[in-house]
């Protein structure tokens, strides 16, 4: 009843190519802006804000790296976690190194300089398709992290591999707080987010889903195959770098390259897959979901351990944990290939009909 | 002299290691030939393997029973696989069956841990890995017992595959299902039984693995990593080749185990970890089908 576009006119271009075309959505849109920028630093503890909501928008802005390469260029990629390892690492040499550039142009170079590895390491997708070409990308995977503990350049010459994320302190002021650290995060991700969205609707991402689709048929239509293929490795290693690098300055403080392992690069891949792949909002519904799951997992076997009485050893409970995991990704799929964007799409028709369906 | 001595030993020993790669990589090809699906799990399944036999062993239970016993554990766990994982997604495109796989192995691992612990347990198949006597002392030169014994092991498992795939009524049956799924269907083959079958031999395939490298490294977590060092076997012998599978073995252990005698020291070593990947991408520059697999046409 409410979610009704009945007497909704639109008279020019531009309200025609809104992003949400719906003024219902436009209303929700920015209410949840509000929310999230006000509300929530407000009320919100410090567990949550540091361990939930920050990571939550990192990994969110990483996933969103990857589907813009796999889901809309439709190039599968394994080594996620390598580009946010390049961006941190990046990130943390260009403040030790260039202290007058400030943070915000650091994390933008180390972006390009996770892009610029994502471009060497897309080079075999102009030959090599498929899994070919995502076992292709574990090499980025394994080498970016051997040269990271190889070469104490990248770590400054610690002993331990470690590195400490230096302050983050923009034109003099300096978010140290959880709750400016989240701040930092939301705005850098929402307009990340929101460059995505535009650009994947502009030439340049109708070219990547043209390469998707067909890539021989694409061609034929006079889309430069390489340029459109190691532009999409590009533009995902510059949102996986960013993330990178807010990953460890806004969330972990002190990060080893083993942080970066092919771990993180498959729960990013979960993240799209069971998000929606090739949807902006499926990456953040995605991260949200694996961020959320073992959290609430661990708490489930609190609860169950503390209702039956007995105390389930750690060991047990990582294990079980493991096996739902596991076994949920596998039900989703099964259930919802397409992922909880194609959940939310379907909720959005029946809301447009409720309570008449007919 | 002894140069060329010692490189022919590290040759032969990465050769030798080669095969190892290849024996995982075998369960890989042997799934993706059949149902098209790139099974992450299979180093699960190598784990899942060898700890429930060591751990029958190490409870006082007979060397052939353990083996036979596991062995129906794994082909129990293909058929399951087949009917819970795989017929509920037919048709999908192949990144979900990937993911799916994905979700597999996070299930084994945990379903592995939980039933018999985590911590690590030695493995002895009653072939010491020592270097061999009348070689070290006749040529001075090292090469393990146990490496000749899993080579022969590969070699006669690749030989059972063939007479299998070839002589049988299931392996005709493979054969079919993999050239074409709904060639296969209309002749009347059972592709659901077909799976079920593949995975079982998958199964094996992992057993055989896992025992093999059980003994070279212990039968721990760290066994689940066999499947990366598999991978760029697989994309340099083709998905689809058997004879890949072990051509690609061969020559990863062998430049492998050479780089990193000869390359590592001047780049700070460790390069085993990457160096693969390297050696299967410049082969992909060429022929970016793998050695043996299959030509793909595009059409528009």
């Amino acid at each position: 009843m409410l979610y009704r576009e009945a007497g909704q006119f639109k008279s020019s271009y531009a309200e025609d190519q809104g992003i949400f075309p719906l003024r219902q959505d436009r209303i929700a849109f920015w209410v949840l802006m509000a929310v999230a920028f006000v509300v929530v630093p407000l009320i919100g503890d410090q567990y949550w804000l540091s361990a939930i909501l920050t990571p939550f928008l990192i990994f969110a802005l990483a996933a969103l790296g990857l589907n813009i390469l796999t889901g809309y260029a439709g190039q599968l990629s394994l080594g996620t976690a390598a580009f946010m390892a390049v961006g941190a690492f990046m990130a943390y040499n260009f403040v030790l190194r260039m202290p007058w550039l400030g943070i915000i142009p650091s994390f933008i170079l180390a972006g390009l300089c996770a892009a610029a590895v994502g471009i060497v390491f897309g080079l075999p997708s102009l030959r090599i398709k498929g899994f070919y070409l995502a076992v292709a990308t574990l090499a980025a995977q394994f080498f970016v992290l051997w040269a990271l503990q190889r070469f104490g350049w990248f770590t400054n010459y610690s002993s331990s591999g470690v590195i400490t994320a230096q302050e983050i302190v923009i034109l003099g002021y300096a978010f140290k707080t959880p709750a400016q650290k989240y701040l930092l995060t939301l705005a850098i991700v929402a307009l990340m987010a929101l460059a995505a969205k535009n650009l994947m609707r502009s030439e340049t991402g109708r070219a990547f889903m043209a390469v998707r689709d067909m890539d021989v048929a694409a061609s034929v239509i006079g889309i430069p195959m390489m340029k459109t293929k190691l532009l999409a490795f590009a533009i995902s290693s510059f949102y996986c770098g960013v993330a990178g690098a807010l990953h460890a300055y806004a969330y972990l403080g002190t990060v080893e390259p083993e942080a970066y392992s092919l771990d993180l690069s498959f729960r990013i891949l979960f993240m799209i897959i069971i998000g929606g792949v090739g949807s902006i909002m499926g990456s953040f519904l995605g991260a949200g979901f694996i961020t959320l799951f073992p959290i609430f997992l661990n708490l489930a076997s609190g609860w169950v351990s503390h209702a039956l009485g007995v105390e389930i050893s750690h060991a047990t409970v990582s294990n079980l944990e493991l096996i739902i995991f596991g076994g949920l990704i596998i039900f989703f799929l099964i259930v919802e290939p397409h992922g909880f964007a194609r959940l939310w799409q379907i909720a959005k028709e029946k809301l447009r009909l409720w309570p008449f369906p007919h | 002299m002894s140069e060329v001595i010692f490189f022919f030993e590290v040759l032969a020993g990465g050769l030798l290691a080669g095969v190892m790669y290849a024996l995982v990589a075998l369960g890989f090809v042997l799934i993706y030939k059949a149902s098209g699906v790139f099974n992450f799990a299979q180093g699960a399944m190598v784990f899942f393997a060898a700890l429930t036999f060591v751990s029958l062993t190490e409870r006082g239970w007979n060397f052939w029973l353990a083996l036979v016993v596991t062995l129906a554990v794994m082909v129990l766990l293909g058929i399951v696989t087949e009917r819970v994982v795989l017929r509920p997604l037919v048709n999908q495109p192949q990144i979900t069956l990937f993911m799916a796989t994905i979700g597999l192995t996070f299930v084994l691992e945990g379903l592995s841990q939980l039933i018999w612990g985590s911590q690590p347990h030695g493995l002895e198949l009653g072939i010491p890995d020592v270097p061999m006597e009348w070689l070290s002392q006749k040529w001075n030169v090292n090469i393990s017992q146990f490496d000749l014994f899993s080579a022969f092991v590969a070699g006669g498992l690749v030989a059972v595959l063939a007479v299998f795939f070839h002589r049988t009524r299931i392996g005709r049956a493979l054969r079919a299902v993999a050239d074409d799924h709904q060639a296969a269907l209309a002749v009347g083959i059972p592709l659901q039984h077909i799976w079920a079958i593949v995975w079982a031999v998958a199964g094996f395939v992992a057993l055989v693995a896992g025992l093999l490298w059980g003994v070279r490294n212990g039968v721990q977590f760290a066994l689940t990593f066999v499947a990366l060092k598999a991978l760029p076997v697989l994309i340099l012998g083709g998905f689809e080749s058997i004879m890949g599978a072990i051509v690609g073995g061969l020559i990863i252990g062998a430049s492998e185990k050479l780089a990193e005698v000869y390359v590592g020291p001047f780049v700070g070593g460790g390069i085993e970890s990457w160096f693969a990947y390297v050696v299967a991408l410049v082969f992909l520059l060429f022929r970016p089908e793998g050695l043996f697999g299959e030509k793909i046409i595009d059409r528009v």
